[in-house]
Formats: C-alpha cells, sequence, structure tokens
C-alpha cells in the first residue's frame, strides 16, 4: 500500500516507522524540515519529501497521485485539513486520515464531509491519550485497557502480584474462583517473553497478564491477577496542556481533582474552563507545594506536561513523597522500559496509543480497530469476518481448524450484541467480529490473509 | 563495528557474484572455444569461498549501520575485483600473472576499461565475453544489482546504496523503497543495453560483438573484444550509434526513471547538470572538430567530424573507446581529452571522473565571489536550477575535490617513482582515477608494458575513482575503527 505520511514529528515518525516495518508497504514522509527527514532516511527505508505538506506541488512530487493513503500529522490543524482537501480534490486519494487537536473542529458537525473538509478518519491523539488514562483510573491496578466493539468487551493487562487469587495457580483452576464468569487470558509477558497460555500454565508474580472479558466482568478478573485496589478518589494532574485539561474535565464530576500549571495566565485561563478542579499555580517538581497539597494522599498523580523528562522526575519525586500510583507521560520509546522498571508505575505512549487508529485503516481486510502493544511487538485487533465457508478461511470454520499464525489466538467474538469468548470448538459466522492477539507482528501477513475474502485456496 | 553481518552479507554476495561466471561457460560450449574449465574452477571458487564466508554466521540478524555499510561495498568490491580474476588467471591462452589478471579484472568491474591484454581477437569468446560482462555488471553497480535481488537487505540496503552511489547528494529515492529504486534503475539499464544492443546490430556488427559493445558502451566501460577497439569496425553509422548510447549512459539514470514513468522529457530540460553536460560535450566537440580540420584539412571533412565527436564523446563520458589513435592527434587535443575527462558525467550515471554537477557547484562557487566582490552586502545562495543548494552538499564537494586533488598527486608521485615519465605517469593516473581507460605515451594502447608496482596503484586508483573516493579513504581513518 503506498502511503503519505505528512509531518515528521513525533507521531508522524512513529507512524512511519510502523508502517514502513510491514513489507507490503511503501512510505513517504514529507516535512518542511530537512535535518529531521535525512535523519529518519538513515533509520528507515522510505523516501523523503521537503516541502510544506499542503502545497499541490509538494503533495504531487511525493507521489499523491497514486497514494493509497495520506495521513496527515502536521503541527498545525489547519495544515492537515487542507492537505486532506488537495489530496481529494486534485489527486482523488481514497483514503484521507488526519489529525484534528482542536475539539472545536471535532465537534462541529457536517464539518467533515466530502463536499466540505473531505477527511475520512480524525484522530486526535490528546482525546485518545486522555481516555487512555480515563481507562486506567477506572480500573485501578491495570496498565493497559484496550476497548473491541465499541467497549463492549475489553482487552485489559495488568501486573500479577501476591494478592491476586490466581496468582501461583494453573489457569484452569480460573473456572472453579469465578463460576459464572466468561472470560479468557490472552497472552502472558514473563522477563519480557511473550507466552500464549493453556489451562496447564502457572501464573507467577509479577507477571504482566492480558486477560478479556465483558466490559462488566473486568473487575471480577482483576481481582484475579492482584488485590482489587480501592477506586481511585484523588488525583493530581501536573501540567495543564492539552491533554491535562481534558482529563481534568473528564475526572472533576467523579473525583477529587487538582491540576498544576505553572504559567499563571494559562492558569488562570484553565481555570475558568474547569468547575470543580483546583488550579495550582507552581512547578510540579516543587516538593514543598506537593506536600502542601498532601500529595500523600494522592490515590494517583499523573505528569503530563509537554517535557518528558519534566514528567519523569516530578512522578519520581511524587512517588517518593507518598503518592500511591504515579503515570508520566513518555514520547521517547526509549525510556518507557526505562522508567517502567523503576519507581514509575505506568508509562504513557502517545505514539503508541495514536498508532493503532492508524494501523487499523492499513490492514488488508476489514480490520476495525488495532491496538499495538509492547513497544509495537505485539498486536490485539480486531477484524470482521466475511463471506462464506467456500470464500472465506475462517468462516464456518471452529477455532481449533483455522490455521492461525504461531503466536497467535482468537480471544473472543462479537456477534450481535453478544460477547462469546472464544472456545476451541466456537464456530465463527459470516459477520462476526474477531478479536485477535499476536504475539510476534511479523506475522502480520499471515493473518490478514485469513480475513481476506475470495483468496483462493483448495 | 557489527562483523557477524558485514561477514553474512559478503559471504551472499559473494555467492551471488559466483553466478556471473556461468554465461561465459555457456558462451565457451556454444562457441566450443574449449575454454570453459576456467570458468567451472573460478565458479566453483568463488561459491566456495562465500559459502565459507557465510555459513558460520548465516544466523545473524542485525541490522546493517552507516558505517558497516562503507565497509561491505569496499570490502566487496576489492574481493570481487580479486575473484573476478580466476577465470582470467586460470585460462590457459592468456598465462597471465596474478597482478594482470586483477588488473584486467578491476579494469572491467570499475569500467576503466583499460587493458593488458594484446592480441584481443585470437583469444577464445568466451574470456572475451566475460570481460564485457564483468563491465556491465560493474557500469549501474554490483552493490545496486544484489540490493535489488537480494530483499533481506532491507535498510542495510540503502547504507550499501549510499556507499556505492556516484554523486555529491545520495538521499534521494526514486521510489520509498531501496529495493524499488535500484530494480528500477537495473531495469532502465537493462533497456538502454538492449536497446543499444539492437542498434548496433542494425548499424551492421555480429550478434555477438553488438552484445559485447552494448555491454560497455552502456557501462561507460571502454572493453572491446577487438585491439582496434570500435575502430575495427571502420564504420560511420556504429561510431554513431555509440556516440548516442555513450551519451546517454553519462546521463543521470534517475532523469531516464522520470522520463520513462511520466512519458515527458521535461525532467531533462529542467535539469541544470544535465545542461550543463550537453553544454560541455558540445563546446569540446567543436573544438575538436574544428582543431583537426584545421590541421587535416576539408578533405573527408564528414570522417574528421565523427571521428572528433567520437573521440571527444568517449573520452569525456570516461568511456574510452577509440577509433583512431589520439595520442598522435596535433597540439593541444590530447592533453585536452584527458583533462575532459576529469569532468566524467553526470552523478547517478555509469560514467567515472568527478562529475558534472561538482564542477557547476565549484563554478557556481566561484561565480559567487566574483558577484560578491561587486555587491559586497549581497546574500547570495549557490542554485541549481530554482533551488538553493544546502551548505552542506557545497563543502562535501569542496572537500571531494581538495582530495581528489591530493589522492592524484600523491599517486602521479608514486607512478614516476616507478620510473614512468611525466607523461605517462599523469595520464595512467588520470586514466585510472577517472575510470577512463586509455592515457598517452606509453599507456595509449594498454597498460601492458608498466611495472607490476605501477598496476598495482592502477588497480588502487580504479576503486578509488569507481567508489569515489571517500568509500575507501574513510577505511584507514583511525576514526572509523574507534569505538
Amino acid at each position: 500500500m503506498k502511503i503519505l505520511i505528512l509531518g515528521a514529528g513525533q507521531v508522524g515518525s512513529s507512524a512511519a516507522y510502523h508502517l514502513s516495518r510491514e513489507e507490503a508497504n511503501e512510505v513517504t514522509v514529507v516535512d518542511t524540515n530537512a535535518d529531521v527527514l535525512r535523519e529518519l532516511q538513515d533509520r528507515l527505508d522510505i523516501r523523503t519529501v521537503v516541502g510544506h505538506a499542503a502545497h499541490p506541488e509538494v503533495l504531487e512530487r511525493a507521489g499523491a497521485g497514486d497514494a493509497d493513503i495520506v495521513v496527515a500529522l502536521t503541527d498545525t490543524d489547519e495544515t492537515n485539513m487542507i492537505a486532506c482537501q488537495v489530496a481529494y480534490t486534485n489527486f482523488r486519494t481514497p483514503t484521507k486520515i488526519a489529525r484534528i487537536r482542536a475539539a472545536e473542529y471535532m465537534n462541529a458537525n457536517n464539518l467533515f464531509t466530502q463536499d466540505a473538509i473531505p477527511i475520512d478518519v480524525r484522530i486526535s491523539p490528546e482525546q485518545l491519550v486522555c481516555t487512555h488514562i480515563e481507562q486506567l483510573i477506572l480500573y485501578p491496578g491495570s496498565s493497559q485497557v484496550l476497548d473491541f466493539a465499541d467497549g463492549r468487551v475489553r482487552l485489559v493487562g495488568a501486573k500479577a502480584d501476591r494478592g491476586g487469587l490466581l496468582v501461583g495457580q494453573r489457569i484452569a483452576t480460573l473456572k472453579d474462583h469465578i463460576p459464572n464468569t466468561e472470560g479468557r487470558i490472552a497472552a502472558i509477558y514473563r522477563d519480557g517473553v511473550a507466552m500464549l497460555p493453556n489451562g496447564d500454565t502457572v501464573i507467577q508474580e509479577g507477571d504482566e497478564v492480558f486477560f478479556i472479558a465483558d466490559r462488566k466482568d473486568i473487575r471480577v478478573f482483576m481481582s484475579e491477577m492482584r488485590r482489587l485496589e480501592d477506586p481511585v478518589r484523588r488525583v493530581v494532574i501536573a501540567g495543564g496542556g492539552n491533554i491535562g485539561v481534558r482529563l481534568a474535565l473528564a475526572l472533576e464530576n467523579t473525583n477529587q481533582v487538582k491540576i498544576i500549571e505553572r504559567d499563571p495566565r494559562r492558569a488562570r485561563q484553565i481555570s475558568e474552563r474547569l468547575n470543580k478542579a483546583i488550579v495550582l499555580v507552581g512547578d510540579a517538581a516543587d516538593e514543598e507545594l506537593l506536600l502542601e497539597e498532601n500529595i500523600d494522599n494522592v490515590d494517583i498523580f499523573c505528569a503530563l506536561t509537554n517535557s518528558e523528562e519534566a514528567n519523569i522526575l516530578s512522578s519520581m519525586l511524587a512517588k517518593r513523597l507518598g503518592a500511591h500510583k504515579v503515570m508520566a507521560l513518555i514520547n521517547r520509546p526509549s525510556y518507557v522500559d526505562l522508567v517502567e522498571s523503576g519507581s514509575i508505575d505506568i508509562a504513557i505512549s502517545p505514539q503508541q496509543i495514536t498508532i493503532g487508529s492508524l494501523l487499523a485503516h492499513v490492514r488488508r481486510g476489514d480490520v476495525v480497530k488495532v491496538h499495538s502493544l509492547r513497544r509495537g511487538a505485539a498486536e490485539a485487533m480486531e477484524a470482521i469476518a466475511h463471506g462464506d465457508k467456500d470464500s472465506s478461511l475462517v468462516v464456518g470454520r471452529a477455532i481449533e481448524d483455522i490455521e492461525l499464525p504461531a503466536g497467535t489466538a482468537i480471544l473472543a467474538i462479537v456477534r450481535g450484541d453478544r460477547v462469546i469468548i472464544a472456545h476451541h470448538d466456537t464456530v465463527i459466522e459470516t459477520d462476526d467480529h474477531v478479536i485477535l492477539f499476536m504475539t510476534d507482528r511479523r506475522k502480520i501477513e499471515n493473518l490478514e490473509s485469513l480475513f481476506q475474502v475470495g483468496v483462493s485456496f483448495v | 563495528m557489527n562483523w557477524a553481518v558485514v561477514q553474512r552479507i559478503l559471504g551472499l554476495l559473494l555467492m551471488m557474484f559466483s553466478l556471473t561466471m556461468l554465461p561465459p561457460i555457456v558462451f565457451s560450449l556454444y562457441f566450443n572455444d574449449h575454454s570453459w574449465l576456467p570458468f567451472v574452477e573460478g565458479f566453483g571458487i568463488t561459491l566456495l569461498a562465500g559459502i565459507v564466508i557465510w555459513l558460520p554466521v548465516h544466523r545473524s540478524r542485525k541490522d546493517l549501520r552507516i558505517r558497516d555499510g562503507f565497509l561491505v561495498v569496499a570490502a566487496f568490491w576489492a574481493v570481487l575485483g580479486t575473484f573476478g580474476a580466476a577465470p582470467l588467471y586460470f585460462a590457459d591462452g592468456l598465462s597471465l600473472s596474478v597482478t594482470d589478471a586483477v588488473f584486467e579484472s578491476m579494469s572491467g568491474l570499475t569500467t576503466t576499461g583499460a587493458t593488458v591484454l594484446t592480441g584481443l581477437d585470437t583469444l577464445p569468446v568466451s574470456v572475451l565475453y566475460y570481460r564485457q560482462q564483468l563491465q556491465w555488471l560493474g557500469g549501474m553497480g554490483i552493490i545496486v544489482l544484489a540490493v535489488a535481488v537480494l530483499p533481506m537487505l532491507g535498510v542495510g540496503g540503502m547504507q550499501l546504496y549510499r556507499a556505492e552511489a556516484p554523486g555529491p547528494v545520495k538521499d534521494t529515492k526514486l521510489t520509498p523503497r531501496i529495493t524499488e529504486t535500484a530494480k528500477a534503475l537495473w531495469y532502465v539499464y537493462l533497456a538502454f543495453t538492449i536497446a543499444c544492443m539492437v542498434s548496433y546490430r542494425l548499424a551492421g556488427m555480429g550478434w555477438f560483438d553488438a552484445l559485447c559493445h552494448a555491454f560497455s558502451t552502456v557501462a561507460i566501460g571502454g572493453f572491446s573484444p577487438h585491439d582496434a577497439s570500435i575502430g575495427y569496425f571502420d564504420s560511420a553509422l556504429i561510431d554513431c550509434v555509440a556516440i548516442v548510447f555513450m551519451f546517454v549512459a553519462g546521463i543521470n539514470f534517475s532523469l531516464h526513471f522520470f522520463a520513462w514513468r511520466y512519458v515527458s522529457i521535461k525532467h531533462y530540460k529542467q535539469d541544470p547538470e544535465f545542461k550543463a553536460y550537453a553544454a560541455m560535450l558540445v563546446v569540446l566537440s567543436l573544438v575538436i572538430v574544428v582543431s583537426l580540420l584545421n590541421y587535416r584539412g576539408l578533405d573527408d571533412a564528414g570522417g574528421t567530424i565523427i571521428s572528433g565527436v567520437f573521440q571527444a564523446v568517449s573520452i569525456a563520458t570516461t568511456t574510452g573507446f577509440t577509433t583512431e589513435n589520439f595520442a598522435l592527434w596535433p597540439s593541444a587535443i590530447p592533453v585536452l581529452l584527458i583533462f575532459s575527462s576529469f569532468v566524467g558525467g553526470c552523478a547517478g550515471s555509469t560514467a567515472g571522473g568527478i562529475k558534472v554537477i561538482r564542477w557547476l557547484l565549484i563554478y557556481k562557487q566561484g561565480a559567487r565571489e566574483v558577484a560578491r566582490l561587486v555587491h559586497p552586502s549581497a546574500e547570495i545562495p549557490v542554485k541549481l536550477g530554482k533551488s538553493a543548494v544546502q551548505p552542506r552538499v557545497v563543502d562535501a564537494v569542496w572537500g571531494f575535490f581538495a582530495v581528489y586533488v591530493v589522492v592524484f598527486v600523491v599517486m602521479l608521485v608514486a607512478m614516476m617513482a616507478t620510473g614512468l615519465d611525466q607523461v605517462t605517469a599523469f595520464s595512467a593516473v588520470a586514466a585510472t582515477l577517472n575510470n577512463l581507460g586509455p592515457g598517452l605515451g606509453d599507456v595509449t594502447s594498454g597498460f601492458m608494458s608498466l611495472s607490476d608496482a605501477a598496476k598495482w596503484i592502477s588497480i588502487v586508483g580504479m576503486l578509488l575513482g569507481r567508489l569515489e573516493i571517500f568509500t575507501l579513504l574513510v577505511l584507514i581513518t583511525p576514526v572509523f575503527w574507534r569505538n
């Protein structure tokens, strides 16, 4: 697939990285900064074009004429929108994806139609990150919560600890613990190595366990992995940027929210937008300020400023001062591994959260949702099975008869409104939403071909 | 330095290269020239060496870094020159020394076209074919070929490609994937070769001669299966075909690619390097033709014109075909021709030399200094066409130029130290470093009279010229090896 990425910022670069790793994709990146592009081209097998992303001449040079997808990820919403408009008007590009930051655009009606601003998919990283954090707060103890089928099913990652009922026991005993709930353990990461579990696998302390279950059963499952934590009440957010304010707005009615902002003018602005949350003016790394605001009673401390180094340091400080759990927004993938083994509980990587929504559109077959996990090494995806027993490799077959690539498992099926947790004899029907987990994403092409209709086979 | 990766790729490339010794066997059996054995031996040795190098590390799966790329390319060209010499060394009729065999093989691969063989017309067909094939493989770049056919090189392919591609700006890709870019270049190359072969055939050559000359014309090599080179045919039509294809092969292949893809010639018209290249050849041809006519008179004016243009294009593009012994031409013409080879073809072509674009940038810098004298406070960027050139590129051009001169002087002194006279030494260095082929003085028709030491200096010169010096030079700096 020919993909045009506009903007080589953090999200743009990581999109280029993920997309160009797949053999079938031809990626071209456009940016105004030649140095960034040169550096990017050294690392990745891509083509780069220097120029303004919305100019028709630049797009033409970048090969918009035969591109299948344009992904506009530049800094400014307006550039992204015009770029998609140009791609649509001048080059008839089939799929146009754009990052739109401003909620004002996102919420406007009838704006993103073919005869106005032709953008097929709008991505708001701030929105995605905010939802991500919200869900982590909703399920205390989880390290990742991924929605499928509009949130009917959730895939949750959690670190097993001593308090979990299942820890130290075989997975098969799960049925005895919680007889009336259905769910499945998707994968276990032990010392960074993936395992697809079976009934005899014993969960150990320190394993990162991914399990899937109906939305209503998540809490019950969580108690199997670790001692159930009390619901989060007190939240401190460091950084009053877009993400911080969104999060504060989302949480202020259910939690006690304090938000720390350094710039007095910005603080004043956001205090006007927030109703219940308290806006504090000051430095998030100021020990006095944190102590004064009872940091030792805080359930969650979220460092969400622009500077990842500041996020890391301020959340480490908060942890030392007694915050129960700390999260830090970190862009650089190499930092993520570094800090999660230390005193920071959860590193939030905006790129990884955003990339999933892009990947869903470059997959062949009808793929609804893709979540990228473990720095892109693993992937969870939701695909729709089409066709019938003759034209499809999955429809009309029991799961045990489907030839899945190694390291892949079918976790659940959503049929209409019903969530079916996959068993070896579950038969897939047409139009089922199939939820899969892949520990090795290099097998992705084999998997894609399973979900394509009309593949000829004997 | 990541030795396992370097070793693995080197082994793979050698195994791939061994396959190129199979076609000569076919020719040998078809023409029944009784010299298939050296090629079987060469094939066996090369394949075996490749396997021995590759097998211990074939499981290594690391990515190639930029530094490794330089080492792979330099090592590969050096090793290739050596293994490529195997069939020539083993061939009975030739009885070459190791030095001569390596010289001939390196001269082929680097598309220089200087030879140490005499009596070419009596040699076995397969040996003659093999020399031409070496040139053809070296023309577009054997690494580029490898990148095109070995997809597992991946990102590493770009590092290799950059270390081999000629020209000051090496980041331009024709397509997003390096593999596709390499394939595109080879398709264009292949298309020109076929077109050239058919044209030669129609102009009167036999099929075998047409194929051999097409190989060395499009590669801008200069080898010929005849002692008299293109002059053997004594045909104005063939000369004209050669002129056209040498000219075409000296153009940046990216332009050919775009012309083919968009079915238009506007890319040629817009390219400043192409315009400078064409202008240079026209002016040079005019100067030479006028001087020749002045000297020879107007009898057979047509022949003189073709001969002059042919020699101008052949030497300036660094091909090195000859129809006459131009060393005997009057006044400054021979020296002018040798100097024109310093310009060479365009970047991204199969030609040698310093490349037109570098000269163009140096000229523009000079013009800028003049403009600055007139307008001391003006802001004057160096521009190519409509876009300004990055200062980094201009710096790199000056750096390259300086190193070229230094390397030239060092080699010149070394050559003279082996006992050559100044004209011979100068033209021998120019002929090898610019990948030209024929020189003046004792090396007019070949390098056979040189001592072994001088031949080895020439071998190094050819390699330096083909890899544009830096790829090789970087290997002898301590910085490169320091971890």
